[in-house]
């Protein structure tokens, strides 16, 4: 498979937020301004590339080996756990700069289950390692796209007259929902 | 606590999907039909029972710092049991679920409820609690997915009340229609509550 085509599928066509429901709660936790939804969507990216990396080499060269695949799920939460203790720490120590931009949102990625998705994925769809780093990359950008789009939608939303039933939740997810739609013209194009 | 209300208070007062928003994933992206929620939110419910009992057995034994990744642990094992006994008892309920299994490890209300009350409690309370809030949530789930296959396929439990020739409307059972059936459900509830 050619790697255009992972890279469109992964951004358009099959969106990871509007298409694949993956990482709901910090789409609809973080997005209420737009500089929030950037940091988060640079530390999903920055954790997610590492944590397939880690996991991909950890399933080729740990658990088939010694056919423990059943492990999987255990040792893919564990290990991105552990990942994102460990970056927490070295990013405090190399680049504090970096570590007031992403800081905040990293403990929060743990329990995000886009990583732990796209872990679990490039796995099921057989991808060799340079195609999974492509994949998360991809899969990451997507992300950021949608929610950084939607947290622009929802700064304009503070401003405008929503009926009170409605307010908050609920119109952000019928927002998402139409956001969606949009998304869905893009099926066909891979 | 009174039993009961603890039980009951996962239905409607903090009502995961509904209520506590947590979840949210798995809630969206299986419910295409009334079954595949019922599905998930009844293997969410074992893993939440069976991961509260063990971490309210074992809480005593966990130094505090290393908590967190000790109940991950605990409920990953769980998650991998009902993964198993899918796979090989439900494969057809076990290719719909798909991605969303695995997942259940990532889903906040699990290791929300470890943290809040299965840490701070007995084996019974928790028990009760990890059974209120699991069936809360298949609860949810459920009503989620009827309204999506009924509008989305005029059918409900995979009977169709709607000509055999004719279709529902398809958009409810494609992704835009969980955003918008899920809107209009919390809405639909908050009003209540208000009026309540």
């Amino acid at each position: 498979m050619s790697y255009i085509i992972i890279i469109i599928s992964a951004i358009f066509v099959h969106n990871i937020v509007l298409n694949q429901f993956l990482g709901i709660c910090p789409f609809l936790g973080v997005s209420k301004k737009i500089s929030t939804s950037v940091g988060m969507a640079g530390a999903i990216m920055f954790v997610m590339t590492l944590a397939t990396i880690v996991t991909y080499l950890l399933q080729y060269f740990v658990l088939n080996p010694l056919h423990i695949e059943f492990m999987q799920t255990i040792t893919f939460i564990l290990v991105i756990a552990g990942l994102v203790q460990m970056v927490e720490i070295i990013l405090k120590k190399v680049s504090p700069a970096l570590y007031q931009a992403l800081g905040i949102f990293l403990p929060l990625i743990t329990t995000n289950c886009a990583v732990l998705g796209v872990a679990i994925l490039v796995i099921q769809k057989d991808f060799n390692l340079m195609e999974s780093v492509v994949f998360a990359i991809a899969t990451s950008i997507g992300y950021g796209l949608s929610l950084i789009t939607f947290s622009g939608i929802r700064e304009h939303l503070d401003l405008v007259g929503v009926p009170k039933g409605m307010k908050g939740t609920p119109i952000a997810l019928i927002v998402a929902g139409i956001m969606a739609m949009a998304f869905m013209g893009f099926t066909g194009i891979v | 606590m009174n039993q009961w209300k603890n039980f009951i208070k996962g239905f409607i007062k903090e009502n995961p999907v509904f209520v506590l928003l947590l979840g949210m994933c798995p809630t969206l992206g299986v419910t295409s039909s009334a079954i595949n929620g019922l599905g998930m939110g009844l293997a969410t419910t074992f893993v939440l029972v069976m991961s509260n009992i063990v971490i309210a057995l074992i809480k005593g034994f966990i130094p505090d710092k290393v908590r967190i990744p000790s109940f991950i642990v605990v409920i990953a094992s769980f998650v991998t049991i009902v993964q198993m006994v899918l796979q090989a008892y439900l494969p057809a309920l076990y290719a719909q679920l798909g991605l969303f299994i695995p997942l259940i490890v990532v889903n906040c209300i699990i290791l929300g409820r470890a943290e809040a009350f299965a840490s701070k409690n007995g084996v019974w309370p928790s028990l009760i609690d990890g059974l209120g809030m699991g069936l809360g949530f298949a609860f949810a789930l459920t009503i989620l997915g009827s309204v999506r296959e009924m509008l989305g396929a005029g059918a409900i439990f995979n009977y169709k009340f709607i000509p055999a020739n004719s279709d529902g409307i398809l958009l409810f059972i494609l992704a835009p229609g969980a955003f918008i059936v899920l809107g209009y459900l919390i809405a639909i509830i908050n009003k209540i509550k208000k009026e309540a």
